[in-house]
């Protein structure tokens, strides 16, 4: 099977912070990437630091940086499912399985990335995790691509155990915080501060800047 | 947006009296607040387009500023304004932000319905 890479999120700037770096190490190698983010983000609090954005320029000024983080990344297929943001547990849960499942029989991906559901925190991070992986259920146990879930709700690794991919993205480290820095008006107040943690955090196997964790997701487990 | 010019805000308020108005009022403490500190409660809410036609509305305070609209049958009030500005759609947008610039609270108003 040819590779090619489905991530799964529902705010610009999700791909930033937890797989930059993942997504970078496979559009480097051309493998394809198609990015499918589900709202426009437009319920931030984030306005920029100081506030540039207001709530109702957020959401266009939120496209043009994911426009940006896309590029850094080399993503060229990006697909906006235009959801209000926070309002994706809301939205029929049939209908955006059913969507995200188009777009799967349409690109057939190798790997998915996503949010593990019930532990990512944000309830559009974990309703999204539940989309996509009832999307990848919908295909024939043997046929689904494997699924990578991103965890970072406390105490998560007392229920699922150490993840057990870890990759290491510190040659990605310059360029995954350029894709940060593009979502300016969620981040313009904290890349300096990061840029000089990565230089202290070398060998920290817990900063997102140095290496991606990962939980693969029991898709052929019934529920 | 720019810091709230009371007597100017007021003067818009006015106008809006006695028309259907669109209105999007929204607080928030961030999906995150909780996640950090445990012991933070955290609520918050919003509407988008709802419709109201006010009697009339006053903004009073020193800053951060409130704002209370009295309708034929109940209120609308919000508090911890600090920013506003008409954009080129004529609508009023008011918020209010923390230390940090962070948005704390939106109170919106417009003839046409905001995009869903
Ligand atoms: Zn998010």
């Amino acid at each position: 099977m040819n590779e090619q890479v489905l991530v799964v999120f529902p705010h610009p700037d999700d791909e930033a912070f937890g797989v930059a770096g993942t997504i970078l190490a496979h559009t480097q190698e051309g493998i394809p990437v198609t990015y499918v983010c589900l709202t426009l983000g437009d319920m931030g609090r984030n306005l920029g630091s100081p506030p540039f954005a207001n709530r109702e320029t957020l959401s266009d000024i939120r496209k043009t940086e994911l426009d940006e983080a896309c590029r850094q990344l080399g993503i060229s297929d990006l697909r906006r499912f235009g959801i209000r943001d926070k309002m994706v547990e809301f939205t029929d849960q049939d209908v955006l399985a059913e969507r995200i499942f188009d777009v799967i029989e349409d690109v057939n991906p190798s790997l998915v990335i996503t949010f593990y559901p019930g532990y990512a925190v944000h309830p559009d991070h974990d309703a999204a995790g539940f989309a996509a992986v009832n999307a990848v259920k919908k295909l024939p146990k043997g046929e689904r691509p494997t699924v990578y879930a991103l965890a970072f709700k406390e105490g998560c690794e007392e229920v699922l155990g150490e993840p057990d991919v870890v990759r290491d993205v510190r040659p990605f480290a310059e360029q995954k915080l350029k894709v940060i820095e593009a979502h300016q008006s969620q981040t313009s107040g904290m890349i300096e501060s990061m840029r000089n943690q990565l230089l202290g955090l070398e060998e920290d196997v817990k900063s997102h800047l140095t290496f991606e964790r990962f939980w693969t997701y029991p898709v052929d487990e019934d529920d | 947006m720019q810091p709230i010019e009371p007597i100017e805000v007021q003067r818009r308020l006015d106008m809006l009296a006695g028309e259907p108005l669109y209105i999007h009022l929204e607080t928030t403490n961030g999906a995150y607040a909780s996640h950090r500190d445990s012991s933070f409660f955290s609520a918050g809410t919003f509407f988008r387009n709802a419709q109201l036609t006010f009697l009339h509305g006053k903004i009073t305070g020193d800053g951060p500023f409130r704002i209370g609209f009295e309708t034929e049958l109940g209120w609308l009030y919000a508090e911890g304004l600090t920013d506003w500005t008409v954009d080129s759609e004529e609508r009023l947008l008011m918020a209010g932000h923390d230390q940090e610039g962070k948005l704390a609270i939106a109170l919106e108003f417009s003839r046409k319905p905001f995009p869903k």
